[in-house]
């Protein structure tokens, strides 16, 4: 299956069209297409096959959140672009880890990427923030904020999950859930 | 308006879900109020967070689903440079190789350290060296000492008590001289266990020699001497004995002479192999035809199974620088004898000379 997905690298136009059209076969065939790069990049750094995943991850984030907000401009290759922003979150992983020797093994060129990386950090920070909330948060409120919120479900339906007797009840959960959730959220370290 | 509803206000707004004349009221009432629109600013952003997280969680799952269809292992094993499997023991453990290394090389410093062998090989050899040298220097001083003969070793027993034999019948004993130095009066002893006064009639320190003439008047003449002094040199590994008293009975001692000269060289004397005890000073040495060829010394040394004999001829010319002249027995009658027979005749001739201090 591999080497059948291998052959089929898409184009970069391709890629940006696919994940604006939230194309599932799209972001598979540019999963598989560089995942090998980013894996010959860190296994090759002092790196494990699970810490490629987890970059190669972030960086793929990155790239999706790019097109999506629209403001992904082609300066370069998708390729290089990926491969800049895995050695770039890898050498910052290393350096965390206090295993960054100096040099590190490339394999590709690369451009630099510390502004994309910069602001994927912050992303990430409040997206920690937001799993460490409604963590914190608890049952039903979790549930009930997920499916209010994110799966847009409406008051009716979460009356009857939950099985309050009159919506305005279920209304009055909701609140209480949401104002506890933001006190979470933003009062965390 | 309390806030709960002002919340669900706010968020039919957003969605769209109210009709246009509240919409409007709504609108109208968030122009005159900048903490609604704040309000509801947060809440907009709030939800857009929401949704990026639970966005976000969305993809990380597509994403999984997708690299688990990926055989990371096999393109691991591709995709790994290998360089030489010393380069990468190295390269993955460098630190810990060099702690190790540390540690190696201190336990072995530490051992060399602890064992001594660390300091200089060379000096050890030297000090034992030293040692050696220290050693024979005191063994030559002991030697000089005992070879220089006048003051051996002092010893209760040498000082009081050794063995002479007679030379004539009439009570000439000949014995060492550091027998009865610093006598203050002489007795001597024969096999038959009875004393006799003696006096010290000649001596010669620098040979060891001293002729004792018997005073008492008790004494009777000895029957003729059965054996003669010899005036050449003995061979080497001749067979020799002697009788003596290095205890209270007379004791008889076999060997061989192992040289001509004794101490460094000293031609004064002959080395015997014969156990000798202190008390033997001054007896006879015979070869086994029952010449006397010398007289026992019993010095101590430091050596062991050498012993030394005064040799006749030094004897001889001792008798010779008497006052008066000495007739020698030149009639061997022990020489066809057995040792045996030998020894019965030769101990009624042999004497323990008993020397007391004042």
């Amino acid at each position: 299956m591999n080497k059948e997905l291998k052959g089929s690298i898409p184009t970069d136009s391709e890629v940006i069209l696919g994940i604006l059209n939230n194309s599932e076969s799209v972001l598979k065939r540019l999963y598989v297409a560089y995942f090998p790069m980013v894996l010959q990049l860190i296994i090759n750094n002092n790196g494990s096959p699970d810490d490629a995943k987890d970059i190669y991850q972030e960086a793929i984030i990155i790239l999706y959140n790019k097109i999506k907000a629209g403001d992904f401009e082609l300066s370069s290759k998708l390729k290089t672009f990926i491969y800049s922003v895995c050695r770039r979150l890898w050498l910052k992983r290393l350096s965390q880890m206090s295993r960054y020797s100096g040099d590190i093994k490339d394999f590709q060129d690369y451009s630099p990427v510390e502004d994309e990386v910069e602001r994927q950090n912050d992303m990430d920070m409040q997206f920690s923030k937001m799993e460490a909330a409604l963590r914190l948060l608890g049952e039903p409120c979790k549930t009930i904020m997920e499916d209010f919120y994110i799966h847009n479900r409406s008051m009716q339906e979460i009356c009857e999950r939950f099985g309050y007797t009159n919506a305005d009840n279920a209304k009055t959960q909701k609140y209480k859930c949401l104002q506890r959730l933001k006190k979470l959220f933003f009062h965390q370290k | 308006m309390n806030d709960g509803k002002l919340l669900e206000e706010i968020e039919r707004y957003l969605n769209g879900e109210m009709s246009p004349e509240e919409r409007k009221q709504f609108e109208l009432l968030r122009k005159g109020d900048t903490a609604i629109n704040t309000k509801i600013a947060e809440h907009q952003e709030f939800v857009k967070l929401l949704k990026q997280y639970s966005d976000r969680l969305a993809l990380e799952g597509r994403l999984d689903a997708i690299h688990d269809e990926i055989d990371v292992h096999t393109l691991t094993e591709e995709l790994m440079v290998h360089p030489s499997w010393v380069v990468r023991l190295w390269r993955n453990h460098h630190s810990k190789i060099s702690v190790a290394a540390s540690i190696a090389i201190f336990a072995i410093l530490c051992t060399l350290f602890v064992t001594g062998n660390l300091s200089n090989q060379e000096s050890k050899y030297i000090q034992l060296r030293g040692e050696v040298v220290r050693l024979k220097q005191k063994t030559d001083r002991l030697n000089q000492t005992v070879a220089q003969g006048n003051r051996p070793v002092k010893n209760t027993l040498e000082r009081f008590s050794g063995t002479g034999f007679a030379i004539t019948s009439n009570g000439l004993l000949v014995t060492n001289y550091h027998v009865v130095s610093e006598n203050d009066s002489v007795y001597v002893q024969n096999a038959a266990g009875k004393s006799f006064k003696a006096k010290v009639l000649y001596t010669q320190p620098e040979n060891d020699i001293a002729i004792l003439k018997i005073t008492d008047t008790s004494f009777r003449n000895l029957p003729p001497i059965p054996y003669t002094i010899k005036k050449a040199e003995s061979d080497l590994a001749e067979s020799v004995y002697t009788y003596g008293y290095p205890q209270e009975s007379g004791t008889y001692g076999y060997g061989k002479v192992t040289s001509a000269n004794g101490l460094n060289g000293d031609s004064l004397d002959y080395q015997i192999s014969i156990p000798i005890n202190p008390g033997n000073s001054g007896g006879p040495l015979m070869d086994d035809k029952g010449n006397v060829i010398g007289i026992v010394q019993a010095k101590q040394t430091q050596l062991e199974g050498v012993h030394f004999a005064v040799k006749s001829s030094y004897l001889l010319s001792a008798i010779d620088s008497l006052d008066k002249k000495v007739n020698l027995n030149t009639k061997n009658t022990l020489a066809n004898l057995t040792p045996v027979q030998q020894l019965k005749k030769l101990k009624n001739y042999v004497f323990m000379v008993k020397v007391y201090d004042k």
